[in-house]
């Protein structure tokens, strides 16, 4: 069916302040802290030991499992560690890093430039593998997992996302603007990865002069499968869901992926990082990250190794300026607050944000819910916010899981436009796991009532064979009396 | 470095429960005015008292429940409820009947049930209908709006206020002399002694829309409804459901019998009409919460207003409309919940 995208905000973007300087590559750090599970999935491997002096760009943990990416140094130096470390995460754990010290001679170990049309198509995405993609939005996925899966329809349809629609974000916009041809380059070496007859590169129309640096460069390169797609501006319409919703009018089914509907989706500085280890050589092992937000002195966007302190960022940018209310990695509606800035960048750390009090709008006192129904009116997933409120506040999971909790996408639409300041996302962010487990557990509990069952079926069954030959026998013994008497 | 940290999103709209209810009392103000004009300063008196009651109560549960008095005494919605009931009653009502009505309301109405945000049924239409049933003679009292041509004895402002505190009239006014049915009192009263539509509505009473007075005051509240609605503190669905359900059955009706029928311009400037439908319909606590099921839920008001109106026993029948329907809301909830992204319809 033809859909539009649902509800969604016009919010300030305030992006303009991080793109007025052009893209700059910061020193490599005295120090980097690369942690082994900085993408969605499995933790990598360690390739390497404490000691062991490695090349830049050398692969230093493997990825062993199905859904895992390989991480790479991205110094020149020794292991320093490999040791539990704090880092930027969503749970306030820390995890294990491999930690290496910068002995400053920048010797790289690049691989060869690949002709990646001579490969065939699962040759190049096991390679893309090899050189540690991920998904460069924010959530970082897993590049090889996801096109192995794109893989299995018949040349799905490829949208590169450049709708960078979060508040703040730029990183997307200033690679567009200072690197399109790498972009296009990424683009169709995934459409040979996918054997893609079309591409969309999908940009928000907030993006001028990204989108007409896009559209030059797509001139310049003549492939007839790339187009350039400028869309309105809404948050959240950059969700990788709403991102093909917007563009294919198909909603990606709850129960699938958008590759069973043939349709990828893959982060623009994803393509240009994969442009970047097919062309170059060189592996996952830097990312461009917006510096911005009131409290920084010269915001901007700097290209930044891996693992490098955010706080080393921050004296790149300037250093502080005022006392920040809050720093954020990401944008000001789905962004994590850290704790401190000692923590390393990693893949998913599209953005910086030093937010004085003036760039937030926190949450005042938390009245109850008046139903106003802004927040169903806002969900880009069609919710009810209000009445999923109310069932977890009740721990009733039956309501939550047939009201959808698990279709939320925590976008915080729902929370922005609440009278009563209730923090929506964040109770269903508390909620999920609760209601993962239990329908895990029902999971089981099926299973194990269809094992129980079968066995009693089957012990039925041997019972009443049992009988049955039982009564044969008597029968066949009768008849043997009665003949013999 | 080290920063307090917040769960996202880190932005939210200025917005807050009271401004909600203010900008709803913002909407409400011309009415008031408009119905000072037309039926004198009666309203006031019964607004002060009911505002007055309303906060004394919802202060008194807020203390017995143990919960702190602000934000929610300043929340807006205990003065709501206040206003709502006054607006519903006579000018001249005796002082106590709004007082126990709006103590009703808020006590009993709102805060049994658990306060601001948890009330099924709509704690002001819960007050006046207590009152309906229990004082229906009070209740019948209204006055003539002051138009020239109508003009019976009129209670000044000393007489308004000595008839509400003293609960019965100064000695040179008679009830007799000073009320007069409203106009939907009027018209079933005259239909019903088998007069025609026609012959009903030659009464200087009736003007082109329907009763002259409260024909402006529901225009105004209209008004105010359609400036609720441009700024978004209230959707569509509701009222225009409501509306329509009032409008098209009196349509048919009158198309079928126009002696026997008020048209709909008639039930739509009449009564509660206006004030049902953008502003105590669309109280959102006591609503139904999917589009479809707003539409569902104003839609059954409507009609059920209709019903009374035509066929029941008062002259009136929003309060008992709004408080049947409030008690279907789980139901139409249930079978109302909206498709969610990526599931089939």
């Amino acid at each position: 069916m033809k859909t539009a995208l649902h509800g969604g905000l016009r919010l300030p973007g305030n992006k303009q302040r991080s793109t007025q300087k052009p893209l700059r590559l910061i020193p490599a750090p005295a120090q980097v802290v690369l942690p082994l599970d900085q993408h969605a999935g499995a933790a990598a491997i360690p390739v390497v030991k404490v000691g062991d002096r490695v090349l830049r760009g050398q692969l230093i943990a493997r990825a062993e499992s199905e859904i895992s990416a390989s991480l790479h140094a991205s110094v020149a130096g020794t292991v320093r560690a490999i040791e539990p470390r704090p880092v930027p995460y969503q749970r306030n754990a820390p995890s294990t890093c491999i930690v290496i010290d910068n002995d400053g001679s920048d010797a790289a170990a690049s691989a060869a430039a690949v002709d990646y049309a001579a490969l065939d198509p699962r040759a190049l995405s096991e390679y893309i593998g090899n050189g540690g993609m991920v998904g460069l939005g924010g959530a970082a996925f897993p590049t090889a997992p996801k096109l192995r899966r794109g893989q299995q329809g018949d040349g799905p349809q490829l949208i590169l996302n450049g709708a960078e629609c979060e508040p703040w974000i730029s990183c997307d916009d200033m690679l567009m603007r200072e690197s399109a041809q790498q972009i296009l380059r990424g683009a169709a070496i995934l459409c040979h990865a996918l054997q893609a007859s079309r591409c969309i590169v999908v940009i928000e129309d907030d993006k001028p002069i990204a989108e007409r640096a896009m559209r030059a460069a797509q001139a310049a390169l003549h492939d007839e499968r790339i187009v350039i797609q400028s869309v309105p501006t809404i948050y959240p319409a950059g969700g990788e869901n709403q991102v093909i919703t917007t563009v294919t009018g198909l909603e990606v089914p709850a129960s699938g992926l958008p590759s069973d509907m043939g349709v990828l989706c893959h982060n623009v500085g994803t393509a240009a990082a994969i442009a970047r280890w097919i062309d170059d050589g060189e592996p996952l092992i830097r990312r461009i990250v917006t510096v911005t937000g009131s409290g920084i002195s010269e915001p901007g966007n700097l290209e930044a190794w891996l693992g490098t302190p955010m706080s080393e960022l921050i004296a790149q940018s300037g250093g502080y300026a005022g006392s920040i209310a809050r720093l954020l990695m990401g944008g000001s509606m789905m962004g994590l607050a850290l704790p401190r800035d000692d923590l390393p960048v990693v893949k998913a750390s599209n953005c910086l944000v030093a937010a004085l009090p003036a760039d937030l709008h926190l949450r005042g006192t938390e009245m109850p819910c008046i139903r106003c129904g802004n927040c169903s009116e806002a969900c880009p997933v069609m919710l009810l916010p209000q009445q999923l409120h109310w069932f977890a506040r009740s721990h009733d999971f039956s309501a939550l899981e047939s009201l959808g909790l698990m279709d939320c996408i925590e976008c915080g639409c729902c929370d922005y436009v609440c009278p009563s300041q209730i923090p929506l996302a964040q109770q269903f962010r508390d909620a999920k796991p609760a209601l993962i487990e239990r329908l895990t557990s029902r999971q089981q509990a099926l299973q194990a009532r269809q094992r129980y069952e079968s066995r009693d079926e089957r012990l039925e069954r041997i019972e009443a064979e049992r009988q049955a030959k039982l009564a044969e026998k008597r029968k066949a013994m009768t008849q043997n009396t009665t003949s013999g008497g | 470095m080290t920063f307090a940290t917040s769960p996202a999103p880190h932005v939210v709209a200025p917005n807050s429960v009271r401004r909600v209810m203010v900008l709803v009392l913002f909407a409400l103000a011309p009415a008031i005015v408009m119905h000072v004009v037309f039926f004198g300063v009666g309203l006031l008196v019964q607004v002060s008292l009911g505002v007055s009651v309303a906060l004394l109560s919802e202060a008194i549960a807020l203390k017995l429940r143990d919960k702190p008095l602000h934000p929610f005494l300043t929340d807006g919605s205990a003065i709501i409820t206040g206003v709502l009931l006054a607006m519903c009653l006579p000018p001249l009502a005796p002082w106590w009947l709004v007082v126990s009505g709006s103590a009703f309301a808020v006590l009993f109405a709102k805060h049994l049930y658990g306060g601001l945000g948890s009330n099924p049924f709509n704690p002001a239409m819960v007050g006046y209908a207590v009152l309906l049933v229990s004082f229906p003679a009070q209740l019948t009292q209204w006055l003539p709006p002051q138009l020239a041509d109508l003009q019976l004895m009129r209670p000044g402002v000393g007489d308004t206020f000595y008839t509400i505190f003293m609960g019965h009239l100064p000695a040179h006014l008679t009830w007799d002399a000073i009320t007069s049915p409203t106009p939907l009192t009027s018209m079933r009263n005259s239909l019903s002694m088998g007069m025609t539509m026609q012959e009903a509505q030659a009464n200087p009473m009736f003007g082109a829309l329907g009763g002259r007075g409260w024909d402006w005051i529901n225009l105004t509240l209209l008004g105010g409804g359609v400036w609720l609605l441009v700024l978004r503190i209230i959707r569509w669905h509701i009222p225009a459901a409501m509306l329509a359900a009032i409008a098209v059955p009196a349509a048919v009706m009158n198309a079928v019998d126009p002696g026997a029928y008020p048209g709909l311009t008639f039930h739509l400037t009449a009564g509660a009409s206006m004030l049902g439908a953008f502003f105590i319909a669309t109280d959102p606590i006591s609503a139904a919460t999917s589009n479809r099921g707003k539409l569902i839920y104003g839609a059954g008001i409507g009609l059920i207003t209709y019903v009374i109106r035509t066929w029941g026993g008062y002259p009136d029948g929003v309060a008992f409309a709004v408080l049947m329907m409030n008690a279907a809301v789980p139901l139409i909830d249930r079978y109302t919940v909206p498709r969610v992204y990526g599931h089939a319809p």
